[in-house]
């Protein structure tokens, strides 16, 4: 059944799936791509979110109310909530590099049977973005991460073993596709949940990672 | 000596060929629109440029790049201008990237007066080739060196006549921490106004780090970069 739904509607089920996690109060980092959309169905006010070009207390923002100087770490325009801060650069990731950010939601080109995940560059092209990638893997409590379960082309992203570059020797803690949730844990995958629409066959076809059921 | 120019050439003055150049911004939010414009009509080559993004294509510090004037790249996310990668597959540019957390550290390293810090972000990665590993209380540690620049390029809000800085929003960023870093720091603002004007519990950067004012000329908006 996900599979009739459009690329859209899928990473919209996953956004909504990542916000259940979210519980206030902490604090959270929103990574580009599909961890922006997580902010639409977060509804704890105490879920404050951070972003590493420097505010904390980021909230959606109106049409009209577009300020060109006040954007996330993907660019796009935000709001500042009630209790937001502006910060420089190096105070931002001392946050995140410190300790002191609950959460990171990621997205990844690929992740292991361990939880080390790939997503900041690809053999063969030029090495040009890192971001805050690396930063966020070492320092954030929890990482999350958020991707589609395979490839264009169909191939699965959850492997055995990356084979792009990886960004960091840290485990993540829990992965969200569309079609499944896992959990990593003594740095295994443990299947917990299957999205809607997904089966237990359709996600063992598509995972190339053992993974517990 | 007032520090206030009214010309950006006049600003300009310090930056010679083959400098490192620090200049603020994330892409081309907070980036010093006015004194980048200036460098591209200078006759300046060999620079090494210290920023997040190489700017985008033909906007910001991309029209420089387009210009060959930059040497060397040094920043975490140059992603954000195709033509970076372009230039880096020709070999007319040469490329170091470091994750953003890193760049921003070992500017305030090198602001700080230090030779450089432990990390463990980029343990165990590709970036991490090269790269002195130490283990400290059983954790391995990456060695980065800090950043210093010969000229600071950055944009602030407000600056009074001696150089007390306040910043907007996320316009902010990288700025207050290459104002630390280099020996000559120009810095562009929309406004300029008498020293005691600005709380002195609201100022970012103390007047010591800043050398030269102008008032931006080229700004941000939501069309675009556009002359004021």
């Amino acid at each position: 059944m996900s599979t009739q739904l459009s690329k859209q509607e899928l990473q919209h089920l996953i956004a909504k799936r990542v916000a259940k996690e979210l519980k206030g109060p902490c604090t959270v980092n929103l990574g580009i791509g599909i961890p922006t959309l997580v902010a639409e169905y977060l509804d704890d006010d105490q879920v404050y979110l951070h972003t590493e070009n420097g505010l904390l207390g980021v909230m959606d923002v109106e049409e009209d109310k577009i300020d060109p100087n006040l954007v996330n770490a993907g660019k796009l325009p935000v709001g500042e909530a009630i209790g937001s801060s502006f910060f420089n650069s190096a105070d931002s990731f001392a946050m995140i590099r410190g300790g002191h950010v609950d959460v990171a939601i990621l997205g990844a080109l690929q992740v292991d049977e361990r939880g080390i995940i790939a997503n900041w560059a690809v053999p063969g092209k030029n090495i040009m973005g890192v971001g805050g990638a690396m930063d966020l893997l070492v320092g954030a409590k929890k990482v999350i991460v958020t991707m589609n379960h395979t490839s264009k082309d169909g191939q699965s992203k959850i492997l055995k073993e990356c084979t792009y570059p990886i960004t960091s020797t840290r485990s993540v803690d829990m992965i969200i596709t569309e079609l499944a949730v896992f959990k990593v844990e003594d740095k295994q995958l443990k299947l917990v949940e299957l999205m809607p629409g997904a089966s237990i066959e359709e996600v063992r076809e598509k995972t190339e990672a053992n993974f517990i059921e | 000596m007032s520090k206030i120019k009214q010309q950006v050439e006049d600003a300009l003055l310090c930056v010679k060929s083959g400098q490192t150049i620090l200049v603020g911004g994330f892409g081309l939010i907070g980036a010093p629109l006015t004194l980048i414009d200036g460098l591209t009509k200078k006759d300046v080559k060999e620079l090494t440029i210290v920023s997040n993004n190489l700017g985008e294509s033909g906007k910001g510090l991309g029209i420089l790049l387009n210009q060959n004037k930059i040497k060397k790249g040094i920043g975490s996310y140059f992603t954000s201008n195709r033509d970076v990668g372009d230039k880096y597959q020709k070999g007319e540019i040469q490329l170091e990237l470091l994750p953003q957390g890193t760049l921003a550290e070992s500017l305030r390293a090198g602001g700080a007066g230090l030779g450089g810090y432990y990390t463990t972000t980029g343990v165990g990665t590709n970036l991490a080739n090269g790269k002195e590993e130490r283990d400290i209380d059983g954790v391995t540690y990456l060695f980065e060196k800090a950043i210093r620049g010969d000229v600071a390029l950055i944009r602030a809000h407000k600056a009074d006549r001696l150089g007390n800085l306040v910043y907007y929003k996320t316009a902010r960023n990288f700025n207050p921490l290459m104002a630390t870093a280099a020996k000559t720091v120009i810095v562009e603002v929309d406004e300029i106004v008498e020293p005691g004007q600005l709380d002195p519990e609201e100022i970012v950067t103390p007047h010591l780090y800043i050398d030269s004012i102008i008032l931006a000329q080229q700004i941000l908006t939501k069309e675009g970069v556009v002359a004021r």
